[in-house]
């Protein structure tokens, strides 16, 4: 039995009633209960009667935050190797219906791009890609976090297309101990409408793919869903489900949650049900108060201004100064940057003209420019240590093959 | 007359401090530095996965400059490893880097709740001490397994009083004054101890020291607070040392069970 049966027997309909109709009621024998908070507490916590609580459960999640990560924050950086893609998400930069410049790094050249983050202080790498089986094998994921191992990075995951349970096997024996996947929208008729080409398409494939990459022997298990596709506060609530579902499944495992809010990309698509800046905040403690062990990561989506201020509030990993294309740090791979029209490879002169772009075009425009450094300074100045490296390399050694 | 209290035996070595540190959790390196010097604490414990192994000096991975070596015991635990064969790889690798021979043991599968794996842990111990390290594993409070750990020839043993991080204070008490009873080996009572008065509660029960590190790191202010446990822990061990009171001292008016006798 895998999540798939059990998102389907699941009582959406009434959690997400909970989520909008809660009374203060609800919401003040959630936020009384002492020991494990159900679904239905955290549905309450996510409605709008919860919402003047806010401070109180901002206090409690602080609290809850501290006890069990510490006054510390971990770091982490993405890797973009490819923003090749057969599939055509409607909001994200990287579709293939997109005019974009594309790329896809040789390992020498994720090798340069990871250097530059070692510079910077990184120790846990995420590496990102579209999905394309042609560009992004798991042969060549294998080399990239073999070579990354060699270059100085400890901690390394990924966050690329969906993969059987063998093909993921070699790269976790190459000493990748991390998979991320959102689910991008756990509502099946707009995960359709978003979805309509390509192996994307298939939503339960996707949705099982945290518990094949656990039995392939990942050790940290990443999920969410992008913030703006179907209504907030259901996604939250299918969110929730699935890391309940997870962690007592694979209880080995260290789970993260995401919630990345969708941002401007080639494509020009609009959010359809945006999230506030004060309901982030909020489902961000309530995941905290449901789930007190649980990762929260924020990515720089976010502006500093919200940053700065959810740290506190139970956040566990941030990125910094990322960029969200391939050779972004480094602008390696522009020497084979070629755009792609209706899926045909058009090539691009070596020289750009004017207003043309010099490397490949980013999944997503970030808000959070500050550099790694800055972002470290500000830790500090808030009362954090910032964690660049929490991991050692000894702990998922294999064995060589 | 006063006395005091005994010093604290491990694998041969003497501490006057019975209150062992741990340095996650801290909001910086330096008040972890200035914490462990307040606690007056001599064996003080660090993450490996935290520190550089390479030998290269990290200057992103430094924890190990605020801890001075030659004034408390390093102790390197194994934190991160989920079965013996990567704790074992994993103290082998600090050894390796000059970081000594004493380990904390500490394998948890589980990382979440951060309970130790029994089973695992009995099979590093028994690898570790053949290889010449000074062993102290974190266990659950379990009298058999402490048993076990000491036949295995471990150094001490470490018993949580309540899970990691949850304040909760000894909640195993009927376990831990088993294991207490039995022990040949220190007993280090480590985890969940949220408050000074847990810390004092451990000692009066006779453990031979405790371990903090939620409880300083996070507070408010890490100095005081390690100067209020290193109090605590003091206390507690001449409470012991010197002997309670017992509890009930009500006078009994009759003598229900052997008034006979007086007659
Ligand atoms: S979200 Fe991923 S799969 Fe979809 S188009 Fe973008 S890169 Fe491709």
């Amino acid at each position: 039995m895998s999540f798939v049966s059990v998102f389907n027997e699941l009582p959406l309909a009434n959690l997400a009633q909970l989520a909008r109709d809660a009374t203060t009621v609800d919401v003040e024998r959630a936020l009384a209960r002492s020991g494990h908070r159900s679904l239905s507490d955290f549905a309450a916590l996510l409605s709008p009667a919860a919402a003047p609580f806010l401070e109180a459960m901002a206090r409690e999640s602080h609290a809850l935050t501290v006890q069990h990560f510490g006054k510390a924050m971990r770091l982490f950086a993405p890797v973009y190797l490819s923003n090749e893609c057969v599939n055509n998400c409607q909001y994200c930069g990287f579709s293939r219906d997109n005019p974009v410049l594309r790329t896809t790094l040789a390992v020498e050249q994720v090798m340069a791009e990871a250097r530059h983050l070692v510079v910077e202080g990184f120790r846990n790498i995420l590496l990102v890609a579209g999905e394309h089986p042609k560009f992004v094998s798991n042969g060549y994921l294998r080399d990239c976090v073999a070579a990354l191992h060699t270059a100085g990075v400890p901690s390394i995951s990924i966050e690329v297309g969906p993969l059987e349970t063998e093909d993921y096997r070699p790269v976790v024996a190459a000493g990748c101990e991390g998979l991320v996947v959102y689910q991008e929208t756990y509502n099946r008729e707009v995960y359709r409408e978003m979805h309509t080409a390509g192996p994307k398409k298939d939503f339960n494939w996707r949705l099982e793919t945290a518990e094949r990459g656990y039995a392939a022997g990942f050790r940290r298990l990443g999920i969410g869903a992008l913030i703006g596709l179907g209504k907030w506060r259901e996604e939250a609530i299918a969110v929730a489900a699935h890391a309940e579902y997870l962690l007592k499944k694979c209880w080995r495992a260290q789970l993260t949650v995401s919630l990345p809010r969708l941002r401007p990309a080639a494509g020009e698509f609009e959010p359809r049900h945006p999230m506030s800046d004060r309901e982030m905040a909020q489902f961000v403690c309530a995941l905290r108060l449901t789930f007190p062990h649980v990762g929260i990561v924020l990515s720089t989506r976010e502006s500093p201004r919200l940053r700065d201020g959810l740290i506190p509030l139970g956040v566990t990993l941030m990125s910094a100064g990322s960029h969200t294309e391939p050779g972004g740090y480094t602008g390696a791979g522009s020497e084979k940057l070629h755009r792609t029209e209706h899926g045909k490879i058009v090539e691009v002169p070596a020289v750009p003209s004017e207003g043309e772009h010099c490397c490949a075009t980013e999944q997503f425009v970030i808000a959070d420019m500050r550099s790694a450094a800055e972002v470290a300074a500000k830790l500090r100045a808030l009362g954090y240590e910032p964690v660049w490296k929490d991991w050692d390399p000894a702990l998922s050694e294999k064995t060589p093959s | 007359m006063s006395e005091n209290s005994s010093n604290l035996q491990i694998a041969g070595r003497e501490f006057r401090s019975r209150l062992l540190l741990g340095t996650g959790k801290f909001a910086s390196n330096e008040l972890m530095r200035d914490a462990i010097a307040a606690s007056g604490s001599e064996i003080v414990t660090v993450a490996l996965r935290r520190a550089d192994l390479s030998g290269q000096h990290d200057r992103f991975a430094n924890i190990l400059d605020f801890i001075d070596a030659k004034r408390v015991q390093l102790l390197p635990n194994t934190s991160g490893a989920m079965n013996a064969d990567e704790a074992v790889r994993l103290a082998k690798l600090a050894r390796a880097a000059g970081l000594g021979n004493w380990v904390k043991l500490e394998i948890h599968p589980d990382p979440h709740y951060l309970l130790p794996d029994p089973i695992e842990t009995l099979k590093a111990a028994e690898v570790l001490v053949k290889e010449g390290f000074i062993v102290l594993p974190y266990i659950n409070a379990d009298p058999v397994l402490a048993k076990r750990l000491e036949d295995a020839g471990c150094a001490t043993v470490m018993p949580l009083g309540s899970p990691i991080g949850s304040a909760r204070g000894v909640e195993t008490r009927a376990q831990i004054e088993i294991i207490i009873a039995q022990a040949g080996i220190p007993v280090v009572v480590d985890a969940g101890l949220g408050a000074p008065s847990h810390a004092a509660e451990a000692m009066e029960l006779g453990a031979d020291a405790v371990l903090i590190n939620t409880a300083i790191a996070v507070a408010a202010d890490p100095i005081r607070m390690a100067r209020a446990f290193k109090a605590a822990v003091e206390a507690g061990r001449d409470a012991y040392e010197i002997g309670l009171a017992p509890r009930s001292r009500e006078a009994q008016p009759t003598s229900p069970l052997t008034g006979f006798l007086e007659r």
